[in-house]
C-alpha cells in the first residue's frame, strides 16, 4: 500500500476499464507540490486513468481519496461526480470549447459554479494576463497556435482553482521545434500550482525534465516507479530500458560550452547560458580504439566498466570522466574486439547533443 | 471535340455508356413533371390566383400547423434523439425502430392508427375528451398531432448522428468543469451540434409541410379548419385546375427555398 497516511494530497488505487474488457490497476500516490509523472507507450490505459481521476469513468473497484476526502469507492457506494470533484484537467489536444471564445471558454468553469458575471470576468482576466492570453482573448480555438491553445487549457483548468491538476499529453501537440521553451514554461506553471500534479506522457524527455517522480504504465499495469534517476539506472522492464536509453549530464552552459565540473563537452548552441541538461542519444556516440581525426568536436579517452549484450544491440557503460551509456552494434564490438575493461575513445558530434536549460 | 478526348481515355468521360443513359432517364423523371407544371401554369392570372381567399386560408393554416409540428418535433425528438444516441439498455434498438416506422408507413396508415388511439373513441382520444373536452381529429391539432407523426423521424435521425459523432471529450472536459448535467447539454453539447439540429429542423418543417396522407385520414379537408396546401391542391384539381396548378408552384418554390439553405450541407458545395 502507499502512502494511506498522506493527508494533503492525492492517493488512488486506481481500478478501472471499459466494455472491451482492457483494465487498468493503478495505484499512485502524489504529496501536495509534486509532479509525478505516469509514463507508457500508446494505450497503456494512461488516458484510463486520467477518466478515472476526473470522474468521467467511475471505478470498479479501488479508491481515490484527495487531501482526506473520499472521491470513488465502489465498495462503500461512494462516487462525487466529475462536476462536483474540482479537479484541473488538460486534456489531451487540449479538448478547448469550438464554439466559445478564448474568454468564454476560460470563464467556463466559473460560470457553471454560478458565479456572479463580473466576478468570473475578473477572475479570468488574471489568469489570461498570468498566461498571456490577453491579446487573443477574443479568438476561437480553431485560430490558435499549438502553445496557445495549451495555456488556454492550462488557464482554463486552473481558474477554477482545482486541487488536483491532470495534464493529458501536453505536449504532445507543439511541433518538436517548439517543444522545448513551452516545456520549460510548463514547467514553471507546474511549480506555482502548490497542489498535486499529475503528468501523463509518452515522451521519457517530458518525464524526466517535468516530474519529481516517475511511475511506468505497461498494457494497464504500473511495471516501476520511481525518481528519474532510479528508472535509468535500473529499469526493470525492456519498455524502461528503451525509455532510460537517454544519457542526461546536467552541466553549466556558457559560449557554446557545457561544464559538467568534471569535464567540458561542445555544444552547437552558442547562445544558451545557465544551468542546463544536456541530453545524448546512446546511439549518437561513436567508439574508437585511437583517437579519432576529422569533425566530432567532443573526443576523449575513456575504459569501458560493463557490457550488456542486447541481441544486435550492444549496450556499453563507459568511465570517468563522463560516465555515459553507448549503444552500438555487435559487429561494432566484434570489429573492435573490445570487452570490460577496455581503453576507447568516445566521440560526440556537437549537434547531437540536445542542451534543455533546467 | 469533346468525343475525341473520351477516346483518348478521359477519366472524366470514362463512366460505361449504359450508365449514363440510365442516369439520364432518372433525370428526366424529375425534370418533366416541373416542367409540365411550368408550362400548364396560369403565369397572367398568377397574382391573382394566388391571393384568393383559398389560398391564404390553406397557406395560413400549412404555415402554422409545419411551424408548429417543427418545435413540438425540436422539443421532444431532441431529447430522443439523445435518448437514442446514449442510452445503453436494451431495447432501445426497438424504440429506434419504432421511431422511425413513420418514414416507412403509408401516411394514410399513420393517419388512420392515429383516429384509432386518439379519436373521441380511442384509447388516448377517449380519456383527452373526457378529461380535456379536446377533440384531436378534424382540427388544427389534429393537423398539428399528424404532421409531428410524419414529419419528427427527420430530425430524429439527423440530430441522433450529431449525438453519436459528438466527441465526448468536450463533454467530459465540461464536467470536469464544474458544469452540471444540463448545463453541459445547454452550453456545450447543443451548440456543438446545432448544424446537424438545423438542417433536422428544416427537413422536419419542409415534410410536415407537404404532409398529405396523415393529415387527410385524421385531421379531414375542412376549408379554413384543417384544409392545408396539400389538401388544397387536391380538391382543386377536380375543381379549378389553375387554382391547383399555382398553389403546386408556391410548393416547389417553397421547397427548392428548402433545398438551397441545406444545399452546403448535403452537397458540400465550398
Amino acid at each position: 500500500m502507499v502512502g494511506d497516511e498522506l493527508r494533503s494530497g492525492l492517493v488512488a488505487h486506481i481500478e478501472a476499464g471499459y466494455h472491451d474488457g482492457f483494465r487498468v490497476r493503478a495505484p499512485l500516490a502524489i504529496p501536495s507540490g509534486q509532479t509525478v509523472a505516469l509514463l507508457g507507450p500508446n494505450a497503456a490505459g494512461k488516458s484510463t486513468v486520467v477518466a478515472a481521476l476526473a470522474g468521467l469513468l467511475p471505478l470498479v473497484s479501488g479508491r481515490i481519496e484527495l487531501h482526506g476526502s473520499v472521491l470513488d469507492d465502489p465498495a462503500r457506494n461512494t462516487f462525487v461526480p466529475p462536476e462536483r470533484r474540482n479537479i484541473g484537467v488538460v486534456f489531451q489536444d487540449y479538448a478547448l470549447f469550438p464554439h466559445m471564445s478564448v474568454l468564454e471558454n476560460v470563464a467556463f468553469g466559473l460560470r457553471s459554479r454560478g458565479i456572479a458575471r463580473d466576478i468570473v470576468r475578473e477572475r479570468a482576466e488574471k489568469w489570461m494576463a498570468t498566461l498571456d492570453l490577453g491579446e487573443i482573448a477574443r479568438q476561437k480555438p480553431g485560430d490558435l497556435s499549438g502553445g496557445q491553445a495549451q495555456r488556454v487549457a492550462l488557464a482554463r483548468a486552473l481558474v477554477i482553482e482545482p486541487e488536483l491538476l491532470l495534464l493529458d499529453e501536453p505536449l504532445s501537440a507543439i511541433d518538436v521545434g517548439r517543444r522545448s521553451s513551452l516545456r520549460r514554461r510548463l514547467h514553471e506553471y507546474l511549480e506555482s500550482f502548490d497542489g498535486p500534479r499529475l503528468l501523463i506522457t509518452h515522451d521519457p524527455t517530458d518525464a524526466f525534465l517535468l516530474a519529481d517522480d516517475i511511475v511506468v504504465i505497461e498494457g494497464g499495469v504500473i511495471t516501476q516507479k520511481g525518481s528519474a534517476d532510479e528508472i535509468r539506472l535500473r529499469p526493470r522492464t525492456p519498455y524502461a530500458a528503451s525509455v532510460a536509453g537517454a544519457n542526461l549530464v546536467s552541466g553549466q552552459a556558457a559560449g557554446g560550452l557545457v561544464n559538467t565540473g568534471e569535464f567540458v563537452l561542445h555544444i552547437a548552441d552558442h547562445g544558451v547560458e545557465g544551468p542546463v541538461l544536456a541530453i545524448i542519444r546512446p546511439t549518437a556516440i561513436s567508439v574508437h580504439l585511437e583517437e579519432p581525426e576529422g569533425s566530432p568536436r567532443n573526443t576523449w579517452p575513456t575504459r569501458i566498466d560493463l557490457v550488456e549484450h542486447l541481441g544486435d544491440v550492444v549496450r556499453i557503460r563507459t568511465g570517468q570522466p563522463l560516465p555515459l551509456t553507448v549503444e552500438i552494434t555487435e559487429e561494432a564490438v566484434q570489429a573492435l574486439g573490445v570487452g570490460r575493461g577496455s581503453p576507447v575513445w568516445l566521440s560526440i558530434k556537437a549537434t547531437e547533443i540536445i542542451v534543455e536549460p533546467e | 471535340m469533346s468525343s475525341r478526348r473520351t477516346e483518348r481515355g478521359n477519366t472524366r468521360s470514362s463512366l460505361p455508356i449504359g450508365l449514363v443513359l440510365l442516369a439520364l432517364l432518372a433525370v428526366l423523371l424529375f425534370a418533366v413533371p416541373i416542367v409540365g407544371l411550368v408550362l400548364a401554369a396560369p403565369w397572367g392570372d398568377l397574382g391573382g390566383l394566388l391571393s384568393s381567399e383559398t389560398v391564404k386560408d390553406a397557406l395560413r393554416l400549412s404555415m402554422f400547423s409545419s411551424i408548429a409540428a417543427t418545435v413540438v418535433s425540436g422539443v421532444l425528438g431532441v431529447p430522443l434523439a439523445w435518448l437514442i444516441a446514449r442510452a445503453r439498455f436494451r431495447g432501445i434498438a426497438f424504440v429506434r425502430s419504432l421511431v422511425l416506422l413513420p418514414l416507412v408507413l403509408p401516411p394514410v396508415v399513420g393517419g388512420a392508427a392515429l383516429l384509432f388511439a386518439l379519436g373521441r373513441n380511442g384509447v388516448l382520444g377517449g380519456p383527452i375528451f373526457s378529461f380535456s373536452g379536446l377533440v384531436l381529429p378534424f382540427s388544427i391539432w389534429g393537423v398539428i398531432v399528424a404532421n409531428t407523426f410524419v414529419a419528427m423521424p427527420f430530425l430524429v435521425i439527423s440530430v441522433e448522428g450529431a449525438f453519436r459523432n459528438l466527441d465526448r471529450r468536450f463533454e467530459g472536459a465540461a464536467a470536469s468543469l464544474g458544469a452540471s448535467r444540463w448545463t453541459v447539454f445547454r452550453r456545450v453539447t447543443l451548440p456543438l451540434i446545432w448544424p446537424s439540429l438545423l438542417s433536422g429542423l428544416l427537413l422536419t418543417w419542409a415534410r410536415a409541410f407537404g404532409e398529405f396522407g396523415a393529415t387527410l385520414t385524421f385531421a379531414g379537408s375542412l376549408p379554413g379548419r384543417t384544409q392545408t396546401l396539400p389538401l388544397a391542391v387536391f380538391v382543386a384539381l377536380e375543381s379549378d385546375r389553375d387554382l391547383a396548378v399555382a398553389m403546386s408552384l408556391l410548393m416547389v418554390a417553397v421547397a427548392l427555398a428548402v433545398l438551397i439553405v441545406l444545399r452546403d450541407r448535403w452537397w458540400g458545395t465550398s
